[in-house]
């Protein structure tokens, strides 16, 4: 049955948001036969978001970890139907032994398949696979009016769009079928590249799309274009000796300030280029330290001290994404604000089912920035002018803060999603940024 | 092939013990009350394990003629090496405190139910010399305190009915085995009241708990700081004892 608890935090950037009473549901029937007597909620997957999207603002998160089952994996299509609880980790666990791995996996395998469909997450090969609900074959959603639906590309086609990506208002995520995609092993060849203008990473961007399924790129972001470019295939050797993989560091305590801050940053990412640019070149290496190298340091987020952190992603257009992100960069350099975790990408042209996706063609930045409350919040507002006069859009997966009228132009579609709404859903982030 | 079985197989400490299990090649009776939620759980491992042999049984616990049957039936089949005794309910002490009826069914669910449970097998392990009885037992069951005295009787009972049995199977094949969690973060305990700081994961739990019964461990405190922290408790002296608010 269902069962109350409280948590200290309940998102991945540690702000003192308001905190959620929690109600773990273990099945679907639990679900089925109380959701229609329940106070307004919100499904709350592992707590990845980083700031608001998967809080309900002091109200009620219904725990969805405990649906965390398979139920059928054909191991010969590479097709997996499995409950919202289950994490990307699990996955990967279950169907790399078999050759099939994630369509499109984001930088953490610790979220699981509903918060993946909630924000429609992408991943380093979105040039060539798009997003996460691309691959979604099925969903089966429950409605608080306690109505089951099955929903894909055909049937209730417009409830499965308004799905994807639609931050959870649209009822709860029971279970998914995915597409995976067939790997020849663990492993994967990587090549990285130091670049030190913008312009060398476009080039370099639009250079490595045609061949290599993923591309990314580090940036300095005190050094205004410099960087670590990196890009990658699956490979079918593997490494001739053991390669280890390390075991996860944990970071045992919340430091009274935060760790990352001008002084460290100065010090670490001048070090990061030099040495990456030292060993750049082309070799082997695993799955894990490949996608999830964050994964393993446990609880990273606490280096930014009691304040917690935010992250600041954008996306803007081709045409005008070399000169919008050479003026966020100068903006974040003149601030000295930032942190090492920087990265630049460019996203393709696959579009995704989704009315309300973050990704679209264009140029992505995002960066963390330890809460040093007014200073941050005005930078973000340097940062969110440029956006705007950009045409781009910010990621409500990361956001805390996004004003109301960038979220309304960044995505146009927001009309057509509100007829989808779950009316008995409550969330932070409908309080903040919906039209009221 | 290892023959498993496990008693109460939809708690979730019990159902991390089966994942564990099937990352080799075994043969696993889950037997539990809801079939809806038992096929889920036999489904989903043997996605996971798909060389293992997974079925399930149900049971109503507390039915000492169906629990004879579906033991003695358990064997004629085969063997099995090991059970795991999982099944338990978490009463409110407080409103078990104002109803008779609730203190006899945390009492009947907690403790005779298992025991009732453990004897079918151990008649049958008796007969083969061979086989382990692990129970899960609690912390709660090493002394009486006033928060949660009607679940802590009852592991205590447990506690002591399994060391007698261990009397009994000495120098034998047959292993019996006292489980004693902390508090576990599980859908049991997250109703507590006060739900106490640092809960143990199921998961970490579990690995103990396969662990210990590798092993024939007689008693398994897990985490394994429990057993020092309980070391304490049960020979603090009464006036101390009394005096604290746990």
């Amino acid at each position: 049955m269902k069962r109350e608890s409280a948590v200290g935090f309940q998102s991945w950037g540690r702000l003192p948001l308001a905190v959620d009473r929690q109600i773990l549901f273990r099945n679907a029937e639990e679900l089925v036969q109380s959701i229609s007597t329940q106070p307004a909620g919100l499904p709350y997957g592992n707590g990845r978001s980083y700031g608001d999207v998967c809080l309900a603002g002091g109200g009620q998160l219904w725990g969805m970890r405990g649906l965390d089952h398979f139920i059928a994996f054909d191991r010969t299509a590479g097709v997996l139907h499995c409950e919202a609880g289950v994490t990307l980790q699990e996955i990967n666990q279950l169907t790399l032994s078999s050759g099939w791995f994630l369509p499109v996996t984001p930088g953490t395998q610790f979220a699981t398949v509903g918060g993946a469909i909630a924000n429609d997450v992408h991943g380093k090969n979105h040039h060539r696979r798009g997003n996460f609900g691309n691959h979604i074959q099925q969903l089966q959603l429950l409605r608080t009016d306690g109505s089951l639906h099955q929903c894909s590309a055909t049937v209730e086609s417009e409830l499965f769009n308004a799905t994807i990506g639609g931050m959870g208002l649209t009822g709860i995520v029971i279970a998914a079928v995915i597409q995976l995609q067939p790997v020849a092993s663990e492993w994967l060849d990587v090549e990285t590249i130091a670049f030190d203008t913008l312009d060398d990473f476009f080039v370099l961007s639009a250079n490595s799309e045609a061949d290599w399924e993923y591309t990314v790129s580090w940036i300095d972001c005190l050094a205004k274009g410099r960087g670590i470019f990196s890009r990658a295939n699956h490979s079918p050797s593997t490494p001739p000796q053991n390669m280890t993989i390390g075991k996860p560091l944990r970071i045992p305590v919340t430091p009274p300030v935060s760790l990352i801050n001008a002084l460290s940053l100065r010090a670490f990412n001048p070090l990061y280029f030099y040495l990456n640019k030292y060993r750049q070149g082309r070799g082997l290496q695993h799955y894990r330290p490949f996608f999830y190298p964050l994964d393993n340091i446990l609880e990273w987020n606490r280096l930014y001290g009691p304040k917690g952190f935010y992250q600041y992603q954008s996306v803007v257009p081709p045409s005008a994404a070399r000169d919008a992100t050479a003026e966020m960069l100068s903006a974040i350099a003149q601030s000295g604000m930032g942190s090492p975790l920087a990265v630049l990408k460019t996203f393709g042209k696959i579009s995704s089912p989704g009315l309300l996706s973050f990704p679209m063609e264009g140029t992505t930045l995002a960066l963390d920035f330890p809460n040093a409350g007014d200073k941050t919040l005005r930078l973000f507002e340097r940062l969110d002018a440029i956006v705007r006069a950009a045409g781009g859009r910010i990621y409500p997966a990361k956001d805390a803060r996004m004003p109301r009228d960038l979220f309304m132009s960044g995505y146009p579609r927001l009309n057509e999603f509100l007829a989808w709404r779950d009316p008995g859903i409550r969330s932070a982030i409908v309080a903040r940024l919906f039209p009221s | 092939m290892k023959h498993f079985v496990i008693i109460g197989a939809t708690s979730l400490i019990a159902e991390h013990c089966a994942r564990r299990w099937v990352t080799q090649s075994v043969r696993l009776t889950l037997v539990g009350r809801s079939a809806t939620q038992l096929k889920r759980i036999a489904d989903d491992l043997s996605i996971r394990s798909p060389a293992s042999q997974v079925s399930f049984q149900i049971l109503d616990f507390q039915d000492r003629d169906q629990i004879k049957r579906l033991v003695d039936q358990l064997f004629l089949a085969g063997t099995v090496d090991a059970v795991l005794i999982a099944h338990g309910s978490l009463p409110d002490q407080k409103s078990c405190e104002d109803d008779l009826t609730k203190v006899e069914e945390a009492l009947l669910i907690n403790g005779i139910s298992p025991l009732l449970i453990a004897e079918a097998f151990a008649q049958q392990m008796a007969i083969r010399n061979s086989g382990t009885i692990a129970v899960i037992g609690s912390v709660a069951g090493d002394r009486g305190r006033r928060s949660n005295y009607v679940y802590g009787a009852a592991k205590g009972m447990v506690d002591r009915y399994l060391q007698g049995m261990r009397h009994r199977f000495a120098g034998t094949q047959v292993r019996i085995i006292t489980i004693k969690p902390g508090p576990t973060r599980t859908p049991m305990t997250a109703a507590m009241a006060q739900a106490p700081k640092g809960m143990a994961e199921p998961e970490q739990v579990a690995e103990d708990i396969v662990a210990g019964i590798a092993n024939g461990k007689a008693i398994i405190y897990t985490p394994g700081k429990w057993r020092l922290i309980m070391l304490i408790i049960r020979h603090l002296p009464g006036f101390i004892f009394n005096r604290m608010n746990i």
